[in-house]
């Protein structure tokens, strides 16, 4: 027992170097909302994402490393609606930190404060792996990153009022840089209106609503079901008295389904950044917007 | 609100109507219909939003805990009869450590149910219907949510932290059956009623603490259900460390201390003319438990493909008093007992293409030393102690599985077991196990 508290003392100090020491230690889900406390903190906070534009978020592990960071975070923000719920629940409780527990002013669920597309009315297995509070992708649609900015902004002012005015005045350029930002895109978005796509995942059904193009189908049979040959089979099928005009893929999805059906139905397949990070563009929110609707542009003309 | 919201939007969509009349250029008109298209976005959205809102749950139901039933069944093909399953070397556990049965049977089916008590506290009970009906409460505690500075209590029953695969639920195991080490050690899997404080150190890398003490109410405890004492009756202490190699592979590495004085703590063997009879140990058992774990997948994103490889080391140090015979009066005999044993084992488990895994695990016990003082001393000769003449158990095990969804596996699971050291029993199990209802969250 002895040599047990030996050794936790002597890692214990070993060991013993502290996240930075910033404001406000920031915890984040997925790196889309690590960009946005980025913009409203600057050097006031410090950002750790959970995630890359690489992982799928639904399928997460509950990693020691994830625990160590959420340990000491005082605003943990999270997509919500149960994507998640996989591994987010035991980081909670295995972390030790009453600050981001639900209900908590350090807890923020960004798709509670937007309209959420695709709320089942049926809820069942065997539809999939369906997420009763809708869709939780909410990330693609530049109008929901406003609306969780203006959340975000109250919520770190709230926790950190030194830094509030900082915050406040971020904020408030951010989204000035935002608006003017949005109305290019859907400029330049224009030609995507009413265009047919196929989506890996219902990843980008926020994108598809904000810029009026049309899902005809997914890869995935089902929501979280692996594409299986038969389902692209069918899907060949539909492509030849349905042509889509492009097939999207996100950054951590496989591209062989995508490819397959590419190259059979002679419909080019497009990855997409699924979140900042997601390609060499997708640096920050505004390469993400950017990139997302210039690869679909080189696709569809 | 929203109703007016959307009547508004309305209102403002109709006025802009008469202006396109007015308009004077083709640049102004599709300004204007680019307006009216924002506007019908708008108002959608604000119908969609006012829909939602009616669709929040209502009534007492909505704060029912989450609940989640655990369903499997085995198909067991087995040289050798699982009943008669015993692992030479080793004291018998009295755990439920035998193989499932030959042929078709249902596993054990567990009903979880979990929820937030309140704003302090986190409530698990988890409760398992064994195949001959009996139940049993596999766990139930409560956990603090609200303690600050990396601090989590635990009380009530629950997996002891001891080793790493002791704390996950059979379903989630990557094999059908415990190690051995776990069957001989842990009784299978060690589950007591007691109290744990476990702390998370402030550092980037994970760093943990814990102590839990414990009624004592299994193996390596004694007697079953627990002394009838003040205090406690088993106590443990464990630490993790674990990080992340770089983008795709993570590590932990685990260290615990259990330590235990069991009283009368008996189990069943023959004497040397074949003579059932009941032994009984007092005296002090402590095990170290050593494990680690690494876990690979390109950019951390398992879908496609991951490697796990999870080993543990268990070494046993056992001193007291050993009575023979116990159950007949008069012929009680009691010696001196010492043993020093261990056991591990290492196992791999690949997902090389979406939704299938292979795994293979190897399983060693080592007998080590163990002397018994009523054999020294010539009362009795070893042959009247069978199940603790000195043998080295083996086990090599391969299993495929394929999990169609995150709610389903089916497993095929061959097995070359050597724990009795006469006899050599070839395994084949095909299983299923699925789960329903709430989505669970497994443990690294």
């Amino acid at each position: 027992m002895r040599t047990i508290l030996k050794l936790g003392a002597a890692l214990g100090l070993a060991t013993s170097w502290l996240p930075a020491a910033a404001a406000l230690n920031v915890f984040v889900c997925e790196p889309e909302w690590g960009a946005l406390a980025q913009e409203l903190g600057g050097d006031k906070v410090s950002v750790y994402a959970a995630t890359t534009a690489l992982q799928d978020p639904h399928r997460i592990e509950a990693r020691p490393s994830l625990i160590a960071r959420i340990r000491s975070a005082d605003l943990l923000v999270c997509s919500g609606s149960e994507l998640e719920i996989g591994w987010l629940p035991l980081l909670l409780t295995q972390s030790g930190n009453s600050r981001i527990q639900l209900g908590t002013p350090g807890y923020l669920e960004a798709s509670q404060y937007v309209a959420k597309l695709e709320v089942p009315t049926v809820v069942d297995r065997a539809l999939g792996d369906i997420h009763p509070g809708g869709n939780p992708h909410i990330q693609t649609d530049p109008r929901n990153i406003s609306k969780v900015a203006t959340v975000l902004e109250e919520r770190m002012a709230q926790l950190d009022p030194a830094d509030a005015a900082t915050y406040h005045s971020r904020a408030k350029a951010f989204l000035e840089r935002w608006r003017g930002a949005i109305a290019r895109w859907e400029k330049e978005a224009a030609p995507l209106r009413g265009v047919p796509v196929v989506e890996h995942h219902k990843a980008f059904s926020y994108f598809i609503n904000w810029t009026g193009m049309r899902e005809v189908a997914t890869l995935e049979p089902k929501p979280g079901i692996p594409p299986t040959p038969s389902h692209l089979a069918e899907l060949l099928d539909l492509m030849k008295s349905q042509p889509a005009k492009v097939i999207v893929y996100s950054s951590y999805d496989s591209p062989q389904a995508a490819q397959f059906l590419s190259e059979r139905s002679k419909i080019p397949a497009v990855m997409l950044p699924f979140t900042v990070g997601g390609t060499e563009k997708a640096k920050d929110l505004f390469g993400f917007f950017d990139d997302m609707i210039g690869r679909l542009l080189g696709a569809v003309k | 609100m929203v109703k007016k919201k959307v009547l508004a939007l309305a209102a403002s969509a109709a006025l802009a109507l008469p202006l396109v009349a007015r308009a004077q250029s083709q640049d102004e008109v599709q300004a204007l219909r680019d307006r009216v298209d924002q506007l019908e976005k708008r108002v959608t959205d604000a119908e969609q939003a006012a829909a939602q809102a009616s669709n929040r749950p209502a009534g007492e139901n909505a704060l029912n805990p989450a609940v989640s039933l655990i369903l499997n069944g085995t198909y067991g093909n087995l040289s050798q009869d699982p009943a008669n399953f015993k692992i030479n070397g080793f004291v018998p556990t009295g755990g439920d450590v035998a193989p499932p049965n030959r042929g078709l049977s249902l596993g054990e089916s567990e009903l979880a149910l979990a929820a937030n008590v309140d704003h302090l506290f986190r409530g698990t009970g988890i409760f398992s219907v064994s195949s001959d009906n009996s139940i049993e409460v596999e766990e139930a505690y409560i956990q603090t949510l609200a303690l600050s500075y990396g601090f989590t209590v635990k009380a009530g029953r629950f997996f002891s932290s001891v080793g790493y695969q002791n704390q996950i639920h059979a379903h989630a195991w990557d094999f059908t059956d415990a190690p051995l080490a776990n069957k001989v050690f842990l009784g299978n899997q060690l589950s007591d009623d007691g109290i744990q404080l476990k702390w998370v150190a402030p550092t980037e890398l994970y760093f943990d603490f814990g102590v839990e003490v414990g009624r004592g109410r299994n193996f390596p405890a004694g007697p079953e259900g627990g002394r009838n004492k003040n205090g406690f009756g088993l106590s443990n202490f464990f630490t993790t460390l674990g990080g992340d190699f770089g983008t795709g592979t993570a590590w932990q590495a685990g260290l615990s201390y259990l330590s235990t004085s069991p009283q009368d703590r008996t189990y069943d063997d023959v004497d040397s003319t074949g003579t059932p009879v009941t032994n009984s140990f007092t005296g002090t058992s402590k095990l170290w438990a050593l494990s680690g774990i690494l876990k690979w997948a390109p950019n951390f994103n398992p879908t496609e493909r991951s490697f796990k490889l999870q080993g543990e080391y268990f070494q046993r140090r056992e001193n007291g008093d050993l009575a023979f015979n116990t159950a007949t009066p008069g012929a009680t005999q009691t010696g001196g007992y010492a043993s020093t044993q261990s056991g591990w084992y290492l196992q791999g488990v690949y997902q090389f293409i979406p939704m299938w895994r292979v795994g293979y695990r190897y399983d060693r016990l080592n007998a080590g030393s163990t002397s018994i003082g009523l054999v020294d001393s010539g009362a009795l000769t070893a042959a009247d102690f069978p199940i603790l003449a000195k043998y080295n158990p083996t086990r090599q095990t391969v299993m495929v599985d394929w999990s169609p969804s995150e709610f389903s596996r089916v497993r095929l699971q061959l097995a070359q077991d050597k724990s009795r050291s006469d006899a050599t029993d070839n395994e084949v199990f095909l299983e299923y196990i699925v789960s329903l209802g709430a989505h669970g969250a497994h443990k690294f």
